[in-house]
C-alpha cells in the first residue's frame, strides 16, 4: 500500500468524477475512499488512492492528471499522503 | 485517515501563502581535498562535490513533485576554505583559483549557490586565514554562485578586532571590485559572531569541522503562513496569539522535517538538522514585516518592533522544536532588508533605521542583513558596524551577522536592484560620525564573563 491523495478543484461540471475514474481505473489505481464538498463555491473533492500497483511512474500519472484537470477545466493534484499525515498528526 | 479540510489548508498554505521548503542543503567535508598543489585542491574538490551532491538537484525535483511542495533552493556548504587550501596556496591569487573551481562545480551539479569559501578567525588568524580574506574581494568578483563568510567572535573567545578591521576593508574592496553590478559581491560576504557549523542558509553557511563527512541540512520558511494564520485572531489576546504562532511553525517545520528525511534516504546521505527560520522574500505576502505589522505595529522599526519581533522569534522555535528532533543552525525569523518587501518598505518611509535594525537582531535569529548604505561609508565604520554586531552576539551567545552594501556610486535617497531573491532596496544612511580610533587599535576584546548575570 503506497497512498496518495489526488484533490479536484474548480467549477463544477458533468463527468468530473467519471473521468478521473476511468484514468485511475486505466492505471490500475484503486480509489480507497472519496469526499467532496463546496469552498467559496468553489468544487474541491478529494480522493484517497492506492499508488503502490501503478503500472507507470508517479511522475507520469501525476502529470497525466494535471493534464486530464487542464481539459475538463478543473485543477488537478496528486500527491503523496506523507506530507498531510506529517503536517496534521503528531 | 486525513480529512478534507486538513488537505485544502495544505495546499491553500502552498499555493497561497507561499509555503516552501527554501533550502535543501548538503554539507560536504573538504578536509580530504586539502593536496600540495593547488591544481590538485582544486580538481580533488571539483570530484568530490560533483560525487556527492551530483544527484542533488533532480532529487530535490523528484521530491517537490511527489508531495507537491516547492523546494526552492539547492545548496552545497563545504569546509571553510581557509583550512582546505592551507597547504597548496601561498598567495591570495591562489585562493582565487579554488574560488573559481567552486563556481565551476557548483554550475555542474546545478546548485545556485556554494557557501564556504571561508575563514573561522575569532580569536587569531593563521596565515593561510589572512591569504583567504584578502582573496575575498577578486574571489567574489570573478564567480557568480559562490558565498564567503568570516567568523570573527565568539561568546568564547571574545572578538578578533584585527579581523574585524580587516574585514571593514575587505567590504569595501569587494563593493569596488563588484562596483558594475551595484556591488553585488558584498550581497554574496557575511562577517558573523558565533557562527553555527550546520547553517544551510547562505550567504553564512559553511560545513564545520565538528560535521560528519556530509550531510543534510534543510531551511524551512513560511512567513506568509504565518501571517494569514494571525489575520484570523485580530485582537486577540498574547495567549492566544502565541498559541497559534506556535502551532503554525508546527506545521512548517513538519513538512521540512519529512523533505529532510526524503531528501536523506534517496541520496543516501545523513540527516543532520531542521533550520526554522522564518525567511522572507520579496515576494508578496513573503515578509516578516508584515507579520511584525499584523502583530500590531504599524511599520517594522515603530516602537514595540523588538518586542514583537522577540515573541514571534520564541513561539517560531517553541512550535518548531515539537515538529523535529534535530534543530540547529540559525533558527529564528530572518531580518533582511532588501528580500522583504515589508522591510523595503518600512524603510522606504523612514520608519526603520539601522539603529533599529541593530536593536532588533538582539532578539531575532541573525543580524544586520541586505542593508544597502552608501558608497562613500568610511572602511572604519563598516568595521564599527561589525563590531557592534559581534558584540551583541558575543554577550548574548547568540549567532549575529553583518551582511552590508556599500554601494560604490550611489548614496542616501538610491535605490539599489539587486535582482531574483536578494531583492531591492533604497540606500539607507548610517550614522556620520567616526570611530577609526577605536578600529586603528590591534588586538582583541576578550571574552565576556560568563556569571554575574543581569
Amino acid at each position: 500500500m503506497n497512498r496518495s491523495i489526488i484533490t479536484v478543484v474548480g467549477k463544477d461540471t458533468v463527468g468530473i468524477i467519471a473521468r478521473v475514474c476511468t484514468y485511475l481505473a486505466e492505471k490500475n489505481i484503486n480509489i480507497l475512499d472519496i469526499t467532496q464538498t463546496i469552498v467559496q463555491g468553489y468544487f474541491n473533492m478529494m480522493m484517497i488512492v492506492d499508488t503502490g500497483n501503478i503500472s507507470e511512474d508517479f511522475h507520469q500519472v501525476s502529470s497525466d492528471l494535471e493534464a486530464l484537470g487542464a481539459n475538463i477545466g478543473v485543477q488537478i493534484k496528486c500527491q503523496r499522503e506523507d506530507i498531510f499525515e506529517k503536517m496534521h498528526r503528531i | 485517515m486525513i480529512n478534507i479540510n486538513e488537505v485544502i489548508e495544505t495546499n491553500r498554505m502552498i499555493e497561497k501563502e507561499n509555503l516552501d521548503v527554501r533550502t535543501i542543503t548538503v554539507g560536504i567535508s573538504l578536509l580530504d581535498c586539502a593536496a600540495d598543489t593547488v591544481d590538485e585542491v582544486c580538481s580533488n574538490i571539483k570530484a568530490k562535490i560533483i560525487r556527492v551532491a551530483g544527484k542533488l538537484a533532480e532529487t530535490a525535483e523528484n521530491i517537490a513533485m511527489e508531495y507537491g511542495i516547492p523546494i526552492v533552493n539547492k545548496r552545497i556548504s563545504i569546509t571553510p576554505i581557509s583550512l582546505v587550501g592551507a597547504s597548496a596556496c601561498r598567495t591570495p591569487q591562489d585562493y582565487v583559483k579554488i574560488a573559481m573551481a567552486l563556481d565551476e562545480a557548483a554550475k555542474a551539479v546545478g546548485v545556485n549557490f556554494l557557501g564556504g569559501y571561508s575563514a573561522v578567525v575569532s580569536k587569531g588568524m593563521t596565515m593561510s586565514d589572512r591569504l583567504l580574506i584578502e582573496s575575498i574581494p577578486e574571489a567574489l568578483a570573478r564567480t557568480e554562485r559562490v558565498c564567503s563568510s568570516v567568523n570573527v567572535g565568539s561568546t568564547k573567545t571574545g572578538i578578533n578586532m584585527d579581523a574585524v578591521r580587516l574585514m571593514g576593508e575587505i567590504v569595501k574592496k569587494t563593493a569596488e571590485a563588484t562596483k558594475e553590478k551595484d556591488s553585488l559581491g558584498c550581497a554574496k560576504l557575511v562577517v558573523l559572531c558565533n557562527a553555527p557549523d550546520d547553517n544551510p542558509f547562505m550567504a553564512g553557511a559553511f560545513h564545520g569541522v565538528t560535521e560528519a563527512d556530509t550531510i543534510i541540512n534543510v531551511g524551512v520558511s513560511g512567513p506568509g503562513v504565518v501571517k494569514y494564520a494571525l489575520e484570523s485572531v485580530r485582537g486577540a489576546s498574547f495567549e492566544v496569539l502565541c498559541e497559534t504562532i506556535k502551532k503554525t511553525a508546527f506545521k512548517i517545520t513538519r513538512v521540512g522535517q519529512l523533505v529532510a528525511q526524503e531528501a536523506s534516504r534517496r541520496l543516501g546521505i545523513p540527516f543532520g538538522i531542521i533550520d526554522l527560520s522564518l525567511a522572507p522574500t520579496p515576494a508578496i505576502g513573503d515578509s516578516v514585516a508584515d507579520i511584525l505589522h499584523e502583530i500590531g505595529v504599524e511599520k517594522a522599526g515603530a516602537p514595540g518592533t523588538t518586542a514583537a519581533l522577540a515573541m514571534l522569534n520564541d513561539q517560531v522555535k517553541k512550535g518548531g522544536v515539537m515538529a523535529s528532533s534535530y534543530v540547529g543552525g540559525l533558527s529564528g525569523a530572518f531580518i533582511p532588508v532588501s528580500e522583504d518587501q515589508g522591510m523595503i518598505e518600512a524603510a522606504e518611509c523612514g520608519a526603520l533605521t539601522i539603529e533599529k535594525l541593530e536593536a532588533m537582531t538582539c532578539v531575532c535569529s541573525v543580524g544586520l542583513d541586505m542593508i544597502a548604505i552608501p558608497g562613500d561609508t568610511p572602511a572604519s565604520t563598516i568595521s564599527g558596524i561589525i563590531a557592534d554586531e559581534a558584540a551583541i552576539g558575543m554577550v548574548n551567545q547568540k549567532t549575529t551577522a553583518v551582511r552590508i552594501i556599500p554601494v560604490i556610486g550611489k548614496t542616501i535617497g538610491d535605490s539599489v536592484e539587486f535582482g531574483g531573491l536578494l531583492g531591492h532596496a533604497p540606500v539607507m544612511p548610517v550614522n556620520r560620525f567616526g570611530c577609526a580610533d577605536f578600529i586603528g587599535r590591534e588586538g582583541r576584546i576578550p571574552a565576556p564573563i560568563h556569571s554575574f548575570k543581569n
